[in-house]
């Protein structure tokens, strides 16, 4: 929640004056959500005196927009938002070269992040693979409680479970990728191909599916699991289930974009970003994500990643666009056209 | 612009234009400002002699940038006309040849030198390393582009071109350098990317490819297949959609001024209400009415007792949401035209011994359908372009507008598919567009002359009143649950868990407090919803002004390559508003136009894309207007200008005010273009919409939505005092003539 006081008289000034201070300023692109991005906008404003022009985007469209400003780059800082188009930006070179002195605070998946894309990105959080269901409709349907990710495709879920559709959604990606590092190419084709009888809508969105779940519109929503524990948080009737065969997860990652015109105080954010404390105020505006610094605190309602098994997810395998284009055009090819 | 008898020493326009390029090349700042266009601090900090603020003369006086130097010296050469008459052979070709080298060196030195010195790699082999570069153009740089456009157009009006008509030969430069520059040469820099492979070289082998793919044409469903291709969805909801809009808009139209019926009041305001809403508003409120805990679906569940479904997710959802939102722009463009058709040609029909009937069918019908055609026109693109309602209420139905937005923001980013899609896309708008022509064919619409018009509108037959009332009444009851459903949502605190009313959303949104400073304006929607304002109503004024001259050049003109001519005008219409953004990102983020991040880009996006249905209103009303009055003007001594200022002006009101409102109403509520081009200091409305129900906050998103339906409500009622009706001087006929869009305002 920003609060920002200006009177009429004073936002007029402003305007004629905008930029006559010439302070210090930084360009942020946040691709996490709204109140998150508002949040660590102000607080470093108030708290360096930088002003911050923050603009929020999903990453994917933070990506192509970076990428359509490489030669003229506009923002200075990219904070949020899955991993994969930040990995996708270093390896294009779009983005900067940073080692914070803030690493040695740091959990070790978000320097493995930081090592596999040559030190041009770092995870600021990181959120495992799940679902949700919502147990109101669960309980009018006389449907079982599912627990691991083969009970998604027995036939009484049919028209049951909705998930993001891979080609638009970086969650749904994470998912397919999931189930090949879970039961290996050749099953965890099949697995897709077996839930696809049970899927009602391939949603756009990655976190649409457990909203809809949330308005009584869908029963199972396959995402991530702080999403699902945000709608519970919002008091919708969800369940977050963490699957018992094990899962994939995702780092949210922070990158300096490549001839930022504010490299320093770009730099100064990025060090901000990471400290405990800062890290620890997300649980303030619902978002439940893991933090990447050790000792930030986490809210009760958030899953705890040492009690979820964790694949040994390979990032810099599936995060290659190469082996991307691969398995989506396999699932588009294979999966998607069958009949449901 | 008066032909003096006189011969001055110079021409007054040439004296116009050069003073309007000099002052730009010798007083204006050349290059951009980096804190913005209309900030006017450069004044006070080194003008004119530091290097970002410099005129290109100061600039030159120090040596710097020669390639600005030759426009400097072409905008001098217009001096050698000094005692000549236009018909001299020389005044012509002389501005012909200063205007267009002027333009094209402009360019060229523009796109030829960028921000890391020569563009294009085969200039520094040509050339060598230029070690300079420039910035994006300014004020000055604009001021000169202007000028050696006029004095071209002033050259080839010299030498004849439309009966040396100057004000049109201009009007056409004009907005043929609009349209090339803020339509064609952004898809064209886009297309190019598309064309370009993964490897980075050009290719059309792997388009083709891509192109005739099986997920855009397939015809799967007709033989059992699981689903048609993208570009079948699309299609079929287009046009089903083009066609309910167009027969209930058409409905609405003659209710509104044809019938005694009472609900017209209701009727006018509530057609109006479906385009002042925010995108999503009107999808979450079908979800919540239809969905599978909606309250009719659960309704008609438990009185038949049936498992209730997901039905609304797809083709229905889709037709629901499109037509409740799309009928009004239907009715804007057909209640003109409904209003317009002469009385006397009807009644010359009854004089005759027709019946109520016949009539209507062999004479009222007929006429109005440049209206027919322009509407299902606009129904039809304005489906295909569609984006909020594919978004969440589609389903498994997937359509080409989505699949582009997804196809470059989504996992995929692949800039080359969207494009792909794009050209389906357009091939389909583009085909109805030519379609719509065919039908017209060349017979005459006119019938507002400048002769006797009294009279009064028939009855519509019996029988067709009672249908076309049934289905008013259908519609007035369909339109009043979805938006008392909005509007009582607004004020739940969590739709379907926690029932009770509150007014924590509007709070939340809207509160406004005191502090030390005056006025607080606490809210967190305060700054978006400023910004959205300002936006809309600047760009509105530009949007209906182009799209009315446009429609006059194109109804009232003839020059070389009009039909070219138009086809540019309504290319950006067919164009998906996501393909706009992405498009707009990647031309204009670079020098010369270095426009992203500002609010510059916003309006021009909105005035582009919003031109054509000025364009299209003022079209279809100006088929109506005999051309006897402009030649009777004309005969009378007034110019072009005056003629287009005073007479068909005046009688376009309706068109002007669809047009106003249209811009206005689609600057508040655009979100597929704007959502590639809003930036922390300019955040939109829908925007911010966007992030509430991506965040949850479904409260908040629809009591900012219901506010600003409120506020565009207000604004439309002011716009429509202000520009006033058309008094066309008819018998009277209580309520007939009122050319009103939304009475209940």
């Amino acid at each position: 929640m920003k609060t920002k006081s200006i009177s009429i008289s004073t936002a007029f000034a402003a305007l004629l004056m905008a930029g006559a201070a010439n302070a210090a300023s930084v360009t942020l692109y946040c691709s996490a959500d709204e109140a998150w991005c508002q949040l660590m906008a102000r607080g470093f404003e108030e708290e360096t005196g930088i002003k911050v022009d923050m603009t929020r985007k999903s990453s994917g469209e933070t990506f192509a927009q970076v990428k359509a400003e490489a030669s003229n780059p506009k923002g200075d800082i990219w904070w949020g938002g899955t991993g994969d188009p930040h990995l996708q930006a270093a390896e294009e070179g779009l983005t900067e070269e940073y080692v914070s002195p803030m690493r040695d605070q740091l959990n070790d998946w978000a320097i493995r992040q930081a090592e596999s894309a040559a030190n041009r990105t770092i995870g600021i959080y990181s959120g495992a693979l799940g679902f949700g269901y919502n147990k109101d409709l669960l309980e009018k349907n006389n449907l079982p409680v599912p627990a691991c990710w083969k009970d998604l495709t027995k036939p009484e879920y049919k028209g049951h479970v909705q998930m993001a559709n891979p080609n638009s959604s970086g969650t749904a990606y994470t998912t397919l990728a999931t189930m090949v590092q879970l039961f290996g190419e050749e099953g965890g084709f099949q697995y897709m191909k077996d839930l696809h009888k049970n899927i009602n809508q391939y949603t756009k969105s990655g976190s649409a599916p457990i909203k809809a779940a949330g308005l009584g519109e869908n029963t199972i929503g396959i995402v991530f699991m702080h999403d699902a524990v945000a709608q519970a948080a919002s008091g919708f009737p969800i369940v977050t289930v963490a699957p018992c065969e094990g899962t994939g997860y995702e780092i949210g990652s922070m990158s300096i974009i490549k001839g930022a015109r504010h490299l320093d105080e770009a730099k100064k954010f990025y060090d901000w970003a990471l400290t405990a404390e800062v890290q620890s105020r997300a649980k303030d505006v619902k978002s439940f994500q893991v933090p990447s610094n050790k000792s930030a605190t986490q809210s009760p309602l958030a899953p705890d990643l040492s009690q979820i098994k964790l694949i040994d997810y390979d990032f810099k395998k599936y995060g290659a666009s190469d082996e991307r284009k691969r398995l989506l055009k396999k699932w588009d090819d294979e999966v998607s056209t069958l009949p449901q | 612009m008066r032909r003096l008898a006189s011969t001055p020493s110079l021409h007054p326009a040439i004296v116009l234009w050069m003073m309007v390029g000099l002052a730009g090349f010798c007083l204006l700042p050349w290059y951009g400002i980096e804190d913005g266009f209309f900030n006017f601090e450069w004044l006070f900090d080194g003008y004119p002699f530091d290097e970002d603020y410099a005129p290109a003369l100061f600039l030159l006086l120090q040596g710097k940038k020669p390639w600005l130097a030759p426009m400097g010296l072409a905008l001098l050469l217009p001096l050698f006309l000094w005692k000549r008459r236009k018909n001299d052979p020389l005044f012509g070709t002389l501005l012909i040849w200063v205007g267009a080298a002027g333009l094209l060196w402009f360019f060229l030195q523009g796109f030829g030198i960028s921000i890391r010195g020569w563009n294009f790699s085969f200039l520094n082999g040509l050339f060598g390393e230029l070690g300079d570069r420039q910035f994006g153009m300014g004020y000055g740089a604009v001021l000169t582009g202007i000028a050696f456009l006029f004095l071209l157009t002033l050259g080839i009006a010299a030498r004849g071109a439309v009966g040396g008509d100057v004000f049109v030969v201009s009007s056409v430069g004009l907005i043929i350098g609009l349209v090339g520059l803020f339509i064609f040469m952004p898809i064209l820099k886009m297309l190019f990317t598309a064309l370009i492979t993964e490897e980075g070289g050009l290719s059309i082998v792997s388009f083709v490819g891509k192109f005739f793919s099986g997920r855009i044409w397939s015809l799967d469903c007709l033989v059992g297949g699981s689903r048609c291709g993208v570009a079948w969805n699309s299609l079929l909801l287009a046009a089903v959609v083009g066609v309910i809009t167009t027969i209930l808009g058409l409905v609405f139209a003659l209710i509104a001024t044809r019938t005694g019926m009472r609900f017209q009041r209701i009727l006018r305001a509530l057609t109006v209400l479906p385009v002042i809403t925010p995108p999503f508003v009107i999808g979450l409120a079908i979800i919540l009415l239809f969905g599978l805990s909606g309250a009719f679906t659960q309704a008609w569940a438990w009185v038949f007792d049936v498992q209730p479904t997901r039905w609304v997710y797809g083709l229905p959802g889709l037709l629901i949401a499109q037509t409740l939102a799309f009928t009004p722009i239907a009715f804007l463009v057909l209640i003109g035209v409904v209003e317009g058709v002469s009385p006397s040609m009807e009644e010359a029909a009854q004089t005759l011994r027709a019946n109520r009937w016949q009539t209507f069918w062999t004479v009222s019908l007929p006429l109005m359908r440049p209206g027919l055609a322009n509407a299902f026109l606009l129904g039809f693109i304005e489906s295909m372009a569609d984006f909020g309602n594919p978004l969440i209420l589609g389903g498994n139905f997937d359509v080409l507008s989505t699949e582009i937005f997804f196809a470059i923001v989504g996992a995929q980013y692949d800039q080359a598919q969207a494009a792909v899609l794009a050209i389906a896309l357009l091939i389909f708008t583009l085909s109805a567009f030519y379609a719509q022509r065919f039908w017209l064919g060349k017979k005459s619409y006119t019938t507002v002359a400048g002769k006797g018009d009294a009279g009064v509108h028939p009855p519509l037959p019996r029988a067709l009143s009672i249908v076309i009332g049934s289905v008013a009444v259908f519609w007035i009851a369909v339109t009043v649950i979805v938006y008392v459903t909005i509007f009582y949502a607004s004020f739940v605190k969590l739709w379907g868990v926690d029932d009770s009313l509150t007014l924590d959303h509007y709070v939340q949104a809207f509160a406004v407090g005191w502090n030390e400073f005056g006025l607080h304006w606490k809210g967190s929607a305060w700054d978006s919803f400023w910004t959205t304002l300002w936006i809309a109503l600047v760009s509105a004024i530009p949007t209906a002004l182009f799209g009315l001259l446009t429609a006059y050049l194109l109804v009232r003109q003839r020059f070389a390559g009009k039909n070219a001519f138009e086809f540019g005008t309504m290319l950006s219409f067919a164009i998906p508003g996501t393909v706009i953004g992405v498009s707009y990102v990647l031309a204009f983020n670079v020098p010369p136009i270095e426009i992203t991040g500002t609010a510059i880009i916003l309006i021009l996006s909105f005035i582009f894309r919003n031109m054509p249905v000025g364009v299209r209103a003022g079209v279809a009303s100006m088929s109506q207007l005999d051309s006897s009055l402009d030649e009777s003007s004309l005969t009378l001594g007034a110019n072009s200008f005056q003629t287009f200022v005073r007479v068909i002006l005046p009688l376009l009101r309706p068109a002007i005010l669809a047009a106003l409102v249209y811009s206005f109403v689609r600057a508040m509520t655009a979100i597929s273009a704007v959502i590639f081009l809003v930036s922390a200091r300019y955040d939109l409305s829908t925007s911010y919409i966007v992030g509430r129900v991506e965040n949850n906050e479904y409260g908040v998103a629809i009591a900012y939505a219901t506010a600003l339906i409120g506020v565009m409500l207000a604004v439309i009622g002011v716009m429509q005092l202000i520009v006033g009706r058309r008094d066309i001087g008819r018998r009277g006929h209580a309520g007939v003539q009122q050319v009103q869009v939304a009475g209940g305002g």
